[in-house]
C-alpha cells in the first residue's frame, strides 16, 4: 500500500475538522476523494502533508509512519503536493519555480523534469516567463509539474479544475491520467464527471468522516449516494 | 550646485548605512514574520566592535571583519535563545525583541563604557576629494561603495542562487516552501545570521562617519530601518535600497533647507508611502 490513513483526527484550532479518518491508496493508481465544500477534504490533504498536524491517529506512507514529522521531512520521504491555491510564486520564472523545487538536481530528477516539459510543453515554451504571466490551466500544470519533480511516488493534488474553462479541464484530466504510468495520486476534487473518468477508487466525505469508499464504477452506478453526499444525479 | 552634490552625497552615505540595518530587518520580517526590535542593538554592537578592533589591531578591515562576525555570534544567540520560542506570536516577539533590545544595549556599557566612545578613521580614508569647487569627503564615497557592493551581493545571491530562490519563495509562501522539501528553520536562522552580519557591518562604517558613538544609537537608527522597510515594502531587499536613499536623501536636503522639517519629512514619507501604496514601494507579491 502506498499510503494508509488509520483514524486520524484533526483540529484547527477548537474546530474538530477531520473525525477519524481512515483510507488507503494503492500504488500506482488514482484515487479520487469527493466531497462537498467544507466536508474536510482539503484538511486531510494538508493532515498528510504536516500542515495540519493530526492529533489522533497514523499516517503510513510505503509502511513508514509519517504522522508526526514535519513537512519537509514528508515532502523528502517523496510525496509531492499541489494545494488548491496552486501555490504558484508570480514572481518566479518557471524555471526558477523548477531550481527551487528540484532537491537534488540529479539525473533522476532532471529525467522527470524533462518528462514533465514534453508533457505540459507550454512550460518548456515559457521557461522564462514569470510565472504570474502564464493562464490559470499553464500555472496549475506548473504546480502539477512542480509536485511531480520532487516527489518519488505519490501526488496529492486539491482541486485542479477549480476555476479553468472546462476545455482545460478535460485536458488536465487528461495529462493526471497519462501520470498514473510513473506516479500515484490521491486527487481532491468536486467535478464528479471528469475525475470519475481518470479515478479507479474513490472516498466519499461528509463532515469530516469518509463516509463512503470503494471502486470508482460502484460509485458512478450509485445515484441515489451521489445526490445525497454531492448533489448530482 | 556644489552644495547640492555634497548634500546628496552626504545623503547617500547615510542612505546606505541605513540601507545594511533595514535590509536584515526586511529579510526577517518578511520572512519569518518577526518584528526584530533588537535589530538596532545589532547595530551598535558593529559600532563598538568595529572601534574597539580598530583600536586593537590597527586594521580598519580586520575591525570591520572582525565586528561582523562579533554580530553573527550575537544574531545567532539572539535568533535561538529569544526568537525561536516566539515564533507566531507578534506581542510576545515585540515584548522579548524590546527587551532584549534593552539588555544588549546596557551590555554595550558594561563591556565599554556608559559614556560616548571616540571613533576615529584610519588615515587613508580621511580627507577629501576635489572636483574643481565640489569637495567630497572620501570616507562617505568608501561607505557608498560598500553599500554598493553589498547591495550587488545580496542581489546576487537572491536572484541568481538556490538559496536566494528559497529566501524570496519564504517571503511569499512559508508552507509551499516547506511542501517542497526544504527546512525553513535552517533558512530563517541563515537569514538572521545574514541581517545581523549586515546591521553589525552598518555599525561599524556608521562609527568613523559619526565620530562618536554610544550604547543607545542602536534604537536611534532601529526607528529610521523601521521607516525604511515599512517604505521600501516588507520583505524586500531592492525596496529597502530605495527607500533608504530617499530617507537619507531627503533627511539630508531638509536639514540643510528647512532644518525644522529635517525630523517630521520621514514620518511624512512614510505616511504618504502608506496612503498611496500600503504595501510599500516594492511590498513582496504572492
Amino acid at each position: 500500500m502506498m499510503l494508509q490513513l488509520d483514524q486520524i483526527e484533526t483540529y484547527l484550532d477548537q474546530f474538530h475538522i477531520l473525525q477519524g479518518v481512515s483510507l488507503s491508496v494503492q500504488a500506482g493508481s488514482i484515487t479520487v476523494l469527493f466531497g462537498r465544500n467544507g466536508a474536510g477534504k482539503t484538511t486531510t490533504l494538508r493532515s498528510i502533508m504536516g500542515l495540519a498536524p493530526i492529533r489522533h491517529g497514523q499516517i503510513r506512507y510505503r509502511g513508514e509512519e509519517i504522522g508526526h514529522l514535519s513537512t519537509y521531512s514528508i515532502a523528502r520521504k517523496g510525496i509531492g503536493y499541489v494545494p488548491e491555491n496552486q501555490g504558484i510564486f508570480h514572481d518566479f520564472t518557471v524555471e526558477e519555480t523548477f531550481r527551487l523545487a528540484m532537491q537534488k538536481n540529479d539525473d533522476e530528477q532532471k529525467e522527470k523534469l524533462a518528462w514533465m516539459l514534453d508533457l505540459f510543453p507550454d512550460l518548456r515554451h515559457y521557461w522564462k516567463k514569470k510565472s504570474g504571466h502564464l493562464s490559470g490551466g499553464q500555472k496549475q500544470m506548473l504546480a502539477i509539474a512542480r509536485a511531480y519533480v520532487n516527489s518519488n511516488g505519490l501526488l496529492l493534488i486539491d482541486e485542479p479544475s477549480k476555476g479553468l474553462a472546462p476545455i482545460m479541464v478535460e485536458k488536465l484530466m487528461f495529462h493526471i491520467e497519462s501520470m498514473k504510468q510513473k506516479t500515484t495520486v490521491l486527487l481532491v476534487e468536486q467535478n464528479f464527471m471528469m475525475a470519475s473518468m481518470i479515478g479507479e477508487q474513490y472516498y466519499l466525505m461528509d463532515e469530516g468522516k469518509i463516509v463512503r469508499g470503494g471502486a470508482m464504477q460502484e460509485l458512478k452506478d450509485d445515484a441515489d449516494t451521489r445526490q445525497k453526499y454531492l448533489g448530482i444525479a | 550646485m556644489d552644495v547640492a552634490i555634497n548634500l546628496l552625497v552626504n545623503g547617500l552615505a547615510t542612505g546606505i548605512l541605513i540601507f545594511l540595518l533595514a535590509s536584515g530587518l526586511t529579510l526577517i520580517f518578511g520572512l519569518m514574520s518577526v518584528l526584530n526590535f533588537a535589530h538596532g542593538g545589532l547595530f551598535a554592537w558593529g559600532a563598538f566592535a568595529g572601534v574597539w578592533l580598530f583600536g586593537l589591531t590597527d586594521s580598519f578591515l580586520l575591525a570591520i571583519v572582525g565586528a561582523v562576525v562579533i554580530g553573527m555570534l550575537l544574531g545567532f544567540v539572539l535568533e535561538r535563545v529569544l526568537i525561536r520560542p516566539v515564533y507566531g506570536d507578534h506581542i510576545q516577539q515585540l515584548l522579548v525583541t524590546l527587551g532584549g533590545m534593552l539588555v544588549i544595549s546596557e551590555l554595550l556599557k558594561v563591556f565599554w563604557s556608559p559614556n560616548p566612545i571616540r571613533a576615529v578613521l584610519p588615515d587613508y580614508l580621511q580627507g577629501s576629494i576635489e572636483f574643481g569647487d565640489i569637495i567630497l569627503i572620501t570616507y562617505r564615497l568608501f561607505v557608498i561603495a560598500v553599500g554598493v557592493v553589498v547591495y550587488l551581493g545580496l542581489h546576487l545571491l537572491l536572484t541568481r542562487t538556490r538559496l536566494g530562490l528559497i529566501v524570496r519563495a519564504g517571503v511569499i509562501d512559508k508552507e509551499m516552501v516547506q511542501a517542497l522539501g526544504i527546512n525553513i528553520k535552517q533558512v530563517f536562522t541563515f537569514v538572521f545570521l545574514l541581517g545581523a552580519g549586515m546591521a553589525a557591518l552598518g555599525g561599524s562604517l556608521l562609527a568613523p562617519y559619526s565620530g562618536v558613538i554610544f550604547a543607545e544609537m542602536g534604537m536611534q537608527y532601529a526607528i529610521l530601518a523601521f521607516i525604511v522597510v515599512i517604505v521600501g515594502g516588507m520583505g524586500s531587499v531592492q525596496g529597502s535600497m530605495v527607500a533608504a536613499i530617499l530617507v537619507g536623501v531627503l533627511g539630508s536636503f531638509m536639514a540643510y533647507f528647512v532644518p525644522e522639517l529635517s525630523l517630521a519629512v520621514n514620518m511624512l514619507l512614510m505616511l504618504a508611502v502608506l496612503l498611496i501604496k500600503p504595501s510599500g514601494l516594492f511590498g513582496a507579491k504572492g
